[in-house]
Order: C-alpha cells, then sequence, then structure tokens
C-alpha cells in the first residue's frame, strides 16, 4: 500500500460483503461415503470452509485494513454452518450471518443466488466477495447471478483489487491472460486462490469468537452483543418464497449414478527389456507411433 | 417469440477474442449438430464483437446453418453486461430452446448472468449433452425431446443428469475439449441473420485498462502423444525422464495435479477436471495413481499405457497397456526401445 492509495479511498472505506459456504471436503470421499444407491453420503464427509471462499474472505479483510470499512461474512446454510462463520469472525469479519430456512431446502444456484441477493441488499455493500466456485458443486455460477440480480457489476476470477474513490481496479484472470478492469461501485467479485491464502486466526479473537452463537444453536436465544451470529430466513429478507428452495428451482436431477470404474483387462507388459521392447514393436505396428 | 418452443432453434455461443474464434465453438457445433437433428431444428451460433463478420465462415464449415451475429464497437472486448444485454434480448426475440456455451472464463462469466436475467436453469460444466425424456417423479408429468445435461459432480465422484424442462430456454456449459468438432467443410455455408447490440444508453460498469496475453507455448489439446506425470515422478528434476521420452516419440509432457502442485509442472499442463481435456492417439502415464478427477480429462485417449509402481493403482482399469514397475527403470528402457 502506498500513500496515494491511501488518499484515494472514500471517506470511511468500504463496507463489504462475502458469501462463504460450509462444503463436504469431496477431496476426502473415499468409498464409505458413498450410499448404495449411488448418492453421497454427506454426514460421511467432514465439513469444510469452501477453500476459494477462504481467499474472498481474505480479499475484503485486505480491503477493510488497506481502506478502512467493515467486513460481513454471510452463509447460507443449516445451523452447522455456523461454523465456518466463527471461523470469519477469529481473522477478522466484524458481523457473521446465517440465513437458514426450511424454504431454502433443494435451492439449485438461480434458488441459491436469488437468496442470498436479499441477503446482501439488506447490507446495502459497496463490495461483495464471493468464492470462484464451491467444491461440492464446481458451477462457479452463484457469483454472477446473485451480481445480476442485485444490479451489480461482476468480476469473476479476481487475483487482485485497488480501490480508487468510487471506483475499483481489479485485477482477473481470464484464461488466455491477465486482465485489469477500472470497475464502477458497488460490485461482485468472485475470488481465485490466486488472490493469496486467508490470514491466519487472531489469538484474542479466537478466544472470544469461539463463543460466538447464532440463535439456533442457543434455544432461539439471540446472545447480547458482538457474540451474536446474525440469523435470518427467507421472510426476513423478503425473499419470495416461490423463488426459493425447489420452488424456485428450474433445474432438476433426473440421474446419478456414482463413479465405478468398469475394465482391469489390460495386457500387461512386464518392466524388462523384452517386455518393453515388444510394447514398442506393437505400438509401431499400428502406426501409434513411428 | 415463437409459440411453439419445440421449433426453438439449438445455439451456440461462438467465443472471440481479439477477432480470433477460440477452439470451443466449434467443438460445441460437433454436439450441437447432433442435438439439432435429432429435434429437426436449425443449428445457430451466436458471433458478438467488432467487425468479425469474417469468423462466420469458419463457423459455418464447423456446422451452423445460421449465425446471428451482433456488432457494436462496445462489444470489442468482452464486458460481462454489455454481452448479456445483447444475448438476452436475441434469446427473447428468437427463443431458441437450446444454448450451449463453452465453460471457458469468459463462457462462465456470461453464461450464469444470462441465466439469471432470463430466469432459467443452468447447468455447469457438463461432459454429455443428450435428448431425451423426462418424467418428474413429484407430479409425474412427462417431458418428451428435452435436453438431458450430464456432468460429473462431487469432485467428480457422481455423474448427475440434470434437467431444467419448463423454464426454457435449456443452458449448459461445456467444458473444452470435451466435444469433438465435426470434419471441417471448406465451402458449407449459411445464412447470416443481423442483431442490433440494442446496448445505446446502457450504462457498463466496466473499462478495460489492460490485456496481457499469456503465450502458452504448452498445446497438449493438439498433442497426438502425451507423456503425463505424476507425483510418483518425486521431483521437477525427475521430469527431464519423461521430457526425454516425449521428445523420443515427438509428444507433449502433461503432469496430474499433484505434479502441478508440487511444483514438478507448469500448471497449464494439468490434465483433468480442472486442467485440459485431452484425447490423445497414445497416452502414457508415469506414476500417477488415477483418481477420478485425473482420468476425467484423460480416459478416452486412443491407448494409454500405464506405468506404476502398484498393482493395484486404479489407473490401471482405464488402461490398455499396463506395466507395474519403476518408472526411473521402465523409461528409459522405453527411449532406449524406441531409438532402437
Ligand atoms: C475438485 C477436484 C478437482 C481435481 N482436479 C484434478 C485434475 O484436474 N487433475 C488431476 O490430476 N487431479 C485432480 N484432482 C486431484 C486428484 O484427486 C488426485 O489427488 C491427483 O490426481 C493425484 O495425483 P497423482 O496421481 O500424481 O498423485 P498420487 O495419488 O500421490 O499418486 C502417485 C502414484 O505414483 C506411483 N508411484 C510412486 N513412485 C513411483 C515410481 N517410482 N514409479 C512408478 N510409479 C510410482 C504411486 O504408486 C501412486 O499411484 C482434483 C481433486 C479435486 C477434489
Ligand atoms: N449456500 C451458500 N452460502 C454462502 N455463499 C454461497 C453459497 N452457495 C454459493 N455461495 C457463494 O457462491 C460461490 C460459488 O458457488 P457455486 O456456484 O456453488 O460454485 C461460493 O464460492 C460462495 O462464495
Amino acid at each position: 500500500m502506498n500513500a496515494q492509495q491511501r488518499l484515494s479511498a472514500r471517506p470511511g472505506g468500504y463496507n463489504s460483503v462475502v458469501c462463504i459456504k460450509q462444503v463436504p471436503d469431496t477431496k476426502k470421499i473415499t468409498g464409505d461415503a458413498m450410499k448404495a444407491d449411488g448418492t453421497v453420503n454427506r454426514a460421511a464427509l467432514p465439513a469444510i470452509f469452501n477453500p476459494e471462499d477462504r481467499n474472498a474472505l481474505e480479499a475484503a479483510l485486505r480491503v477493510k485494513e488497506q481502506y478502512g470499512g467493515t467486513v460481513t461474512a454471510i452463509a447460507m446454510g443449516l445451523p452447522a454452518a455456523c461454523a465456518i462463520l466463527r471461523e470469519a469472525l477469529m481473522c477478522g469479519a466484524d458481523k457473521a450471518y446465517l440465513v437458514t430456512d426450511r424454504k431454502a431446502a433443494g435451492s439449485d444456484t438461480l434458488a441459491t443466488s436469488y437468496i442470498l441477493s436479499c441477503a446482501v441488499r439488506k447490507f446495502n455493500p459497496d463490495l461483495v466477495f464471493c468464492g470462484r466456485q464451491a467444491i461440492d458443486g464446481d458451477t462457479a455460477q452463484t457469483g454472477p447471478q446473485i451480481a445480476e440480480k442485485l444490479g451489480f457489476a461482476a468480476i469473476t476470477y479476481l487475483e487482485d483489487i485497488e480501490m480508487d474513490g468510487d471506483y475499483a481496479i481489479a485485477t482477473r484472470d481470464i484464461g488466455t491472460g491477465i486482465e485489469k478492469d477500472r470497475v464502477k461501485l458497488p460490485a461482485l467479485f468472485t475470488v481465485t486462490e490466486k488472490f493469496g491464502e486467508l490470514r491466519p486466526f487472531d489469538v484474542k479473537r479466537v478466544m472470544k469468537y469461539k463463543k460466538a452463537k447464532a440463535p439456533v444453536e442457543n434455544g432461539n436465544v439471540a446472545l447480547e452483543g458482538d457474540l451474536a451470529i446474525g440469523q435470518l430466513s427467507c421472510d426476513d429478507i423478503g425473499a419470495a418464497p416461490e423463488r426459493c428452495g425447489f420452488a424456485g428451482s428450474p433445474t432438476s436431477v433426473n440421474k446419478i449414478v456414482s463413479v465405478v470404474l468398469a475394465g482391469g483387462d489390460y495386457k500387461e507388459v512386464a518392466p524388462t527389456d523384452e517386455g518393453v521392447k515388444s510394447l514398442v514393436d506393437e505400438l509401431v505396428q499400428d502406426h501409434t507411433i513411428g | 417469440m415463437t409459440t411453439d418452443r419445440s421449433k426453438g432453434e439449438v445455439w451456440v455461443f461462438a467465443e472471440q477474442e481479439d477477432g480470433v474464434l477460440s477452439d470451443v465453438p466449434c467443438e460445441l457445433l460437433g454436439k450441437g449438430r447432433e442435438l439439432a437433428d435429432r429435434l429437426g431444428v436449425p443449428l445457430a451460433a451466436v458471433l458478438m464483437g467488432d467487425g468479425v463478420e469474417p469468423l462466420a465462415k469458419p463457423l459455418f464449415e464447423a456446422g451452423a446453418d445460421k449465425v446471428h451475429l451482433v456488432e457494436d464497437p462496445s462489444l470489442k472486448v468482452f464486458r460481462g453486461k454489455a454481452y448479456r444485454h445483447a444475448f438476452v434480448s436475441m434469446i427473447k426475440e428468437c427463443a431458441p430452446q437450446i444454448v450451449i456455451f463453452g465453460a471457458t472464463h469468459m463462457g462462465r462469466d456470461l453464461a450464469p448472468a444470462v441465466a439469471s436475467e432470463l430466469r432459467c436453469g443452468l447447468t455447469a460444466d457438463c461432459t454429455d449433452l443428450q435428448i431425451g425424456q423426462y418424467t418428474d417423479a413429484k407430479t409425474k408429468e412427462t417431458f418428451d425431446n428435452v435436453l438431458l445435461q450430464i456432468r460429473p459432480a462431487f469432485g467428480g465422484n457422481i455423474i448427475a443428469t440434470i434437467v431444467n424442462a419448463r423454464n426454457w430456454p435449456q443452458m449448459a456449459t461445456v467444458r473444452e475439449g470435451v466435444m469433438k468438432p465435426l470434419e471441417k467443410v471448406s465451402g458449407r455455408t449459411g445464412e447470416i441473420v443481423r442483431h442490433a447490440a440494442g446496448i445505446d444508453g446502457v450504462e457498463i460498469p466496466v473499462e478495460v485498462l489492460e490485456i496481457v496475453r499469456r503465450h502458452s507455448s504448452v498445446n497438449l489439446k493438439g498433442a497426438r502423444i502425451i507423456v503425463a506425470g505424476g507425483a510418483g515422478v518425486g521431483s521437477k528434476e525427475n521430469f527431464k525422464l519423461l521430457y526425454d521420452l516425449a521428445d523420443a516419440l515427438g509428444g507433449a509432457v502433461g503432469g496430474s495435479r499433484a505434479a502441478v502442485d508440487l511444483g514438478y509442472v507448469e500448471h497449464e499442463r494439468q490434465i483433468g477436471q480442472t486442467g485440459v481435456t485431452v484425447r490423445p492417439a497414445l497416452f502414457i502415464s508415469c506414476g500417477i495413481s488415477g483418481a477420478v478427477q485425473h482420468l476425467a480429462g484423460m480416459q478416452d485417449s486412443a491407448k494409454i499405457i500405464a506405468i506404476n509402481t502398484d498393482k493395484d493403482a486404479p489407473i490401471f482399469k482405464v488402461a490398455h497397456y499396463g506395466i507395474v514397475g519403476d518408472l526411473n527403470v521402465v523409461i528409459p528402457k522405453l527411449i532406449k526401445a524406441i531409438k532402437g
């Protein structure tokens, strides 16, 4: 950060919302995580803070650190998702909210982005950060769709950000290269792992925020002050029921099969000079090589 | 709007940058041709940019019957909102029944925004698309000729078939390299339909200041022979063995994600679900276990040779030739046999 950047920041800095998702750790999928009917037994998998949402949180914290402002984390999901909201608080988020509602069950990306857009709107942010994609669905659709619904500029694949008054200067990966954009606020960014890792927990904040709870975790009573994780229902955020959950989801899953590899009847080649030579001869003969 | 939606066209987004057509549109037209023929409707490419009309020719040659062309200075470089506006108004006007995008950075930026504005479904990263029947499990309502959108989910551990039978158009993105382009038909032409961008007065909140293109020296997708290494190669230095083998064969070198994460090879060489999809004539896999996410990017190779010390490694399940052994011993023997 240099002096010029500080000068060009808005007075009061920038208010950011970060959308974070709790996901099953798909890297740890083993045989027993698959049910006999081919569906995934989510209970058998550890639930984690979606990796690129950590990068998104880092982006918001960096903007706050450099230019001032606030960071609000929002997760939509079951009460268990409060675990990652607590992590966000421990890393430096100012406030955390859980959007949880039966009406949201079965939401595809269109319904999810609708619900999240209603929640985000409540906070009237300058900047919204999402992860590029969640590792359970790998769709990368929710971020751009939230932006469309809010009428915000959308910048995907964010790798770096600087602020300049009412604009952000964003560096993004466009696949075939790197692009630098000047973006009018309010804007939403989807952040990739290249942005940089989430800072470690702040020790003092760990002591404090490990006690943070949402009402659902506390006999439906909100905690006092800082330790309260906010809880929002579809009604609270003004989300129309017909656009949430199954009702608001145009896509449906027709069929699921688990990946079971067939085969195994390969030709065995001995790791010897003769074995390898006969293999090469065979490949030359059928014109694969040579 | 056409009232009979079953007459709607099949559309493919013809992504271009700097007036150069990407590879994906021609791949998607290959699949699109099959879908359009099955439905008995025209196949069209949607081409947007500034001064891009010459790109219509390769699109016709790759199978398009029509090209919907929007030319406007504001579309010269890709900006999500400008492209979305132009795209959505064309969809409203022409009511296509299927719209397919490449799952590239551009496609994954544009497609969700278009779907969101139209409030229709979108399935990301499909590995196959088919036309078929769908019965709603709850209402028992049956739909004919819907787009079956097939994709891996849960880190590649399941394959799901997704449909959006009610809110058309049916939209999907497809990863690069997954669909095969048709044989190019020189001189094949079609109809160009011009559309206005209609974005005068629309505020575009993004100004592109600078683009620095990466000049990739790696062309895995075009390689006839690929030698790929994984964590089992052991070090960056040891990858030289694989380069030597590739040189001897006139092939290219690729890697698993573990090899990339360990810094043995560059990211652009990663093969698999989150890397490139390849289907070379010969794929030699060295020290790769064969995780589903990796297999997703290479299992359609014509011939697969697997070299692995672990006879139970899953890679052997997709291999045509299996060598249970140490790559450090086997590769030099291979090079010797090829050169000899
Ligand atoms: C969402 C998601 C996306 C992913 N995308 C991809 C992707 O695009 N591409 C990808 O590759 N992976 C991907 N992965 C990671 C994938 O799950 C595996 O972790 C990865 O492919 C493992 O790489 P590897 O086989 O090189 O390493 P390992 O699994 O560690 O296997 C190394 C192998 O080398 C063998 N070996 C060791 N020494 C020798 C020797 N001297 N000679 C011969 N063999 C030896 C071992 O027996 C072992 O089988 C993804 C994972 C997730 C969750
Ligand atoms: N349930 C959710 N709660 C909070 N954020 C979410 C949720 N689902 C998706 N997101 C955000 O949208 C991004 C992309 O998700 P996806 O479209 O599922 O790949 C994630 O990285 C999150 O930032």
